[in-house]
């Protein structure tokens, strides 16, 4: 399946664009996505930690994937 | 009041947003902008969020507080964009009945919300500039 992930601050400066087409297999988990993004962008493994959310919430790493939901990349926040 | 905005923040209108008949304590936070980090000289800070996921991730906290403490009203209010030096990125306030419950439930927001809501700052310094605690 192919995805397309949005991605906000440091993540998005790394990619240098807001959103990101990857093709991973069917039923991948966030785990697997992880690896994929890793790879293919080493800065992303200097960060203090990479979370992911799918409709807006957290998800785990153990969390599968559909093409149909929105995927956002949640690098370190510093809000407040 | 839970919200982002673009606009400088109104403290009057966040504090009297949680005035309330049943409480006997109001405690504020306010998020400034300092002038600089570990000696640097910050410019400005530049603030990102994820919207729609920042302001349920405020609501989650809002949930998470009214559990823990007997919270008449509470606002949570964050800036988005470019912030000037003293401007104000958040305002919290909290109303309880009595005044140690609103100052721990009013430190459990802004700590809990420097930990889960999606928003980032960026500072930007005279010769560069960082994502705030994006490397460890």
């Amino acid at each position: 399946m192919e995805l397309e992930v949005i991605l906000f601050g440091i993540a998005k400066d790394i990619v240098g664009s807001s959103k990101l087409k990857l093709k991973l297999h069917d039923g991948a988990s966030v785990k697997t996505l992880k690896k994929q993004l890793i790879a293919q962008f080493p800065e992303m493994n200097k960060l203090k930690s990479i979370a992911f959310a799918v409709d807006t919430d957290y998800v785990d790493d153990n969390y599968q994937l559909r093409d149909n939901e929105e995927i956002v990349i949640i690098p370190p926040v510093s809000g407040g | 009041m839970i919200k982002l905005t673009k606009d400088p923040i109104d403290v009057n209108e966040v504090i009297s947003s949680v005035y309330d008949a049943g409480a006997g304590a109001v405690d504020v936070f306010i998020g400034s902008v300092r002038n600089k980090t570990s000696e640097k000289k910050v410019v400005k800070l530049e603030f990102e969020a994820y919207e729609k996921m920042a302001v349920s991730e405020m609501e989650k906290i809002a949930v998470g507080a009214r559990e823990k403490w007997p919270v008449c009203k509470l606002s949570i209010v964050h800036r988005v964009g470019e912030l000037g030096l003293g401007e104000l990125p958040v305002v919290i306030a909290v109303s309880t009945p009595h005044r140690s419950d609103a100052f721990e439930a009013c430190r459990y927001i802004i700590d809990t919300l420097k930990q889960t809501v999606p928003i980032w700052k960026k500072e930007v310094f005279e010769d560069g500039e960082v994502w705030v605690a994006a490397h460890p």
